[in-house]
């Protein structure tokens, strides 16, 4: 028997990304927040409640990017060069983006003065709302087909400015901000500030609202921008994932209105991957136009070894990222107002 | 798998692709050694603070707690770019090679999750553990900070050195991972860099103190606050110049062009003086101060050894010779100073157990931060230009490799600008931190809880 080493690769690659948009999704999220919350006497509690919740995590929820990226040039090294050389553009935004916003965040933390936590604050607030955008327009164009294998051999601005790309783009951002919002309905239902709570519930609800249907628009334009894909999504093997998205949200909805907090995580959670695993399944396994995973996969000694690799820091990993939530998550909660 | 069809890229383009890589490289590698030093030489002072109860120790353990907070989101948002750029700028390396370098990349993965993970811990339970628990969460970050280095190097040794695969046109075909993770230029290379590492975070961090001093203040808390790191630099110091002949032996074996380039020889030839100074000038270099015999012997051991020279290779495949050479130069003139500062330290701390009275002494301690970086620097010029054209020695040319996309100037400028907000923010934040909230005159009436790390 012939174990199917790029399939694990892939389906890491995709764990990782989902991770990612779950856990550092949600630190972006919490930035939008930051944005809209107002004045700086105003939307002082509430931005002390994202830092609150962000401080201790962002950095370790920024590291799947970096794993995604990672095994991507370790495992379909071709596919990783043919996406960044024609996404150039959108990725040098969104890697700006990243910077403004680690940078920004971590400088607000130790600032004092009224301006400086201002100047910052916007730093921060507004690459959280781009580098997600941006993210999701090189997202949107791979799901439609745009970026060609081969380097640089793609539309360098149309691959990311088309309809599904930016559709994917308002989607990830939105995503972002609805995760957030429920993450910190709970956090601050735990610190036991009731007004934020409040807000924060009405913010879930009206976003994951938004969600749908933005999700539902994109189930449009994907008709119209990417056939292969929409068949797949809505007829094929991808259905009962796309079925369990939609569900998950629903649920969530009801939860967050019902004010089951803790239980809304894991629905609202539940609802993007469905998303996420659905684009996975639908488009599996091409991976970009005329090339399938097959094709594109590393050799098999590199992924043997880097799956091995993995596989023993898991041990490492997996109770250490449980400790840190864990600690965070209980004992001295909500901010200090 | 794919042979990605090469396009040639304008010599623009290419010249911003170096540049910008050599930009945001040479940007992280500072935050990067100070991210592995800090952590280690902060936990001795929390450990002394622990130990001795002396609130000082413990007082600055806080102190560069809350620094290594603001100096890890930088290096981690750097980083990130860095691992962008790899395939935004150098695509045909990437979609080749990606593979045969994945594996110390993917550990370093795992390495940066623990820092991470227990940075966060680490700085934001801090009043919540007990001290030696809390002390014990800050060694994962040392030697999760320490493997990271580690595997990074591994993969920058690999393209000095490129083992462990085999390619059919363009294609690679075979790969053996750990054999291209450790091949023969990593030993020296990543010891090296290590080492450097912590001489940078050392020095670095007492030239701070070194400056308070010179101001007058002269209390015990600015006193060890230079004694501890400059300590810890001054004892690896030593080494490190150790090290640097082995490193510079490996490449005098492997890389011989780029240790012509080093020197400035052009002709082969035995018994070959050792060179300080100069320029090149029409293939020769000029106004230098020749020690005989000296190159043959450093090299290889035997004052009449062979040295290859530049003009066995076809002009194309040289390296710039006077950046190749002044890197050098710098890089040992600087490691040579700083053992001079080691030296006097260690002397005065023999005889008297004290610290040189001289206020030169606090002079070169103040530079000696700046001196570290220096020769970090210009170690990796050394390195990385040295070993041009070539972005994986002797197997493919770095113009073969860049993105041919158009347009490569554009976003050089625009990451040049972002990383100039940056530099400025993190100086003026860092300044601000070492400013504001001021040690108390008398630590003692006010115990350190009133210093919050975050
Ligand atoms: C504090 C920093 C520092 C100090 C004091 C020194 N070096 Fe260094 N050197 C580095 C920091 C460094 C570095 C930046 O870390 C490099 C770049 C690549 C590497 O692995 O280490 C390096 C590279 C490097 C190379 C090139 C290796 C290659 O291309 O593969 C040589 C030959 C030396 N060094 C030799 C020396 C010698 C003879 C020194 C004695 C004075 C010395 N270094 C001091
Ligand atoms: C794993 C570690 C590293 C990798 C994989 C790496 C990779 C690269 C690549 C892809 C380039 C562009 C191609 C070229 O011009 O040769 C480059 C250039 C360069 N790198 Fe590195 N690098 C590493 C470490 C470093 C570090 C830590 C520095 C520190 C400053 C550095 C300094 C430079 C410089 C100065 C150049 C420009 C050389 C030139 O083209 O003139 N490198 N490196
Ligand atoms: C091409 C070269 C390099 C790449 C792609 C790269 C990539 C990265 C990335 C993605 C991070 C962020 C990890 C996090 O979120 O915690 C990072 C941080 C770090 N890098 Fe690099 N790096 C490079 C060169 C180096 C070198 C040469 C060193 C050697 C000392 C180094 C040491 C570190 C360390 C210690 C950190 C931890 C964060 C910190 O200290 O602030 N990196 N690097």
């Amino acid at each position: 028997m012939t174990v199917p080493l790029a399939e694990i690769m892939l389906a890491v690659l995709w764990l990782g990304l989902t991770a990612y948009v779950l856990f550092g999704g949600a630190d972006f999220g919490g930035g939008v927040w930051d944005l809209v919350a107002g004045g700086a006497e105003a939307g002082r509690r509430q931005r002390a409640l994202v830092e609150h919740s962000i401080g201790p995590i962002w950095e370790a929820d920024h590291v799947w990017l970096i794993f995604v990226i990672v095994l991507m040039w370790t495992g379909i090294p071709s596919v990783f060069a043919a996406v960044a050389s024609t996404m150039y553009i959108p990725l040098t935004l969104a890697a700006l983006g990243i910077i403004g916003r680690g940078a920004a965040f971590a400088f607000r933390k130790v600032s004092t003065e009224l301006w400086q936590r201002r100047l910052f604050g916007a730093a921060f607030a507004f690459s959280s709302v781009a580098t997600p955008f941006f993210l999701g327009t090189v997202a949107g164009g791979l799901a439609s087909g745009r970026v060609p294998p081969g380097i640089a051999e793609g539309d360098l601005v149309g691959s990311w400015l088309n309809p599904t790309s930016l559709l994917a783009g308002a989607l990830a951002v939105t995503s972002a901000a609805y995760l957030a919002a429920v993450y910190l309905t709970r956090d601050a239902h735990r610190g036991g500030a009731s007004d934020l709570v409040d807000g924060f519930r009405r913010r879930a609800l009206g976003c994951g609202i938004v969600v749908g249907l933005l999700s539902a628009a994109g189930l449009i334009v994907l008709r119209l921008d990417a056939p292969v894909l929409f068949t797949e999504l809505t007829s094929g093997r991808a259905l009962p994932l796309l079925v369990l998205s939609v569900a998950a949200g629903l649920a969530s909805l009801v939860l967050l209105w019902r004010r089951a907090y803790l239980a809304v995580r894991v629905t609202a959670a539940l609802a993007v991957a469905g998303l996420l695993w659905g684009w996975g399944v639908a488009q599996y396994p091409v991976l970009l136009p005329g090339v399938t995973l097959d094709r594109a996969a590393a050799t098999d000694s590199v992924l043997a070894a880097t799956l091995g690799a993995l596989a023993v820091g898991a041990l490492l990993l997996v109770p250490s990222l449980w400790w840190l939530y864990a600690t965070f998550q209980r004992g001295e909660a909500g901010p200090r107002s | 798998m794919l042979t990605p069809a090469l396009i040639a890229a304008a010599p623009a383009d290419l010249a911003a692709a170096r540049t910008q890589m050599a930009l945001s490289l040479g940007w992280h590698i500072i935050v990067a050694c100070l991210g592995v030093g800090m952590p280690a030489i902060t936990l001795i002072a929390e450990w002394r603070g622990h130990r001795t109860g002396d609130v000082h120790y413990r007082l600055l353990a806080r102190r560069w707690a809350r620094a290594m907070g603001v100096l890890f989101a930088v290096g981690a948002v750097s980083g990130t770019i860095l691992s962008f750029e790899m395939g935004l700028l150098w695509p045909g390396l990437m979609g080749v090679y990606g593979e045969v370098i994945g594996l110390p990349f993917a550990l370093e993965g795992i390495a940066f999750f623990i820092e991470a993970i227990f940075l966060g811990v680490y700085l934001y339970a801090w009043d919540r553990l007990p001290p030696r628990a809390h002390l014990l969460t800050g060694v994962p970050i040392v030697l999760a900070g320490v493997a990271s280095a580690f595997f990074v190097v591994t993969a920058n040794a690999w393209m000095q050195h490129p083992t462990g695969f085999a390619a059919e046109g363009g294609r690679v075909v075979a790969v053996n991972p750990w054999a291209a993770m450790f091949n023969p230029a990593t030993p020296p290379q990543t010891t090296h860099m290590i080492l450097a590492a912590f001489m940078v975070a050392g020095f670095a961090m007492a030239s701070v103190y070194a400056v308070a001093m010179l101001r007058g203040r002269r209390d015990r808390y600015h006193r060890l606050g230079l004694l501890l790191p400059l300590t810890v630099a001054a004892v690896v110091t030593p080494v490190q110049i150790g090290v640097g002949d082995w490193a510079a032996r490996f490449v005098a074996e492997n890389q011989p062009v780029k240790l012509a380039a080093m020197e400035g020889v052009f002709e082969t030839g035995r018994a070959v003086p050792l060179h300080v100074g100069g320029v090149v000038i029409d293939d020769e270099l000029r106004y230098a101060l020749a020690i005989p015999y000296g190159l043959s012997l450093l090299a290889h051991g035997n004052p009449d050894a062979e040295i290859m020279g530049l003009d066995e290779v076809p002009r194309a495949d040289r390296p710039p010779v006077n950046v190749v050479h002044w890197g050098f130069q710098i890089m040992v003139g600087c490691g040579l100073a700083l053992l001079g500062l080691a030296a006097w330290l260690g002397l005065a701390w023999a005889r008297r157990r004290d610290l040189p009275r001289s206020r030169w002494f606090l002079r070169a301690s103040a530079l000696s931060g700046l001196a570290a970086v220096l020769a970090l620097e210009a170690g990796w010029v050394v390195t990385e230009v040295g070993r041009q054209p070539w972005i994986v020695y002797g197997v493919q040319r770095t113009a073969d490799a860049v993105n041919p996309a158009p347009g490569l100037v554009w976003g050089f400028v625009l990451v040049s600008v972002v990383y100039a907000v940056l530099t400025a923010a993190t100086v003026y934040v860092l300044r601000r931190l070492a400013r504001d909230e001021p040690v108390p005159v008398a630590p003692q009436e006010r115990d350190v809880t009133g210093y919050r790390v975050v």
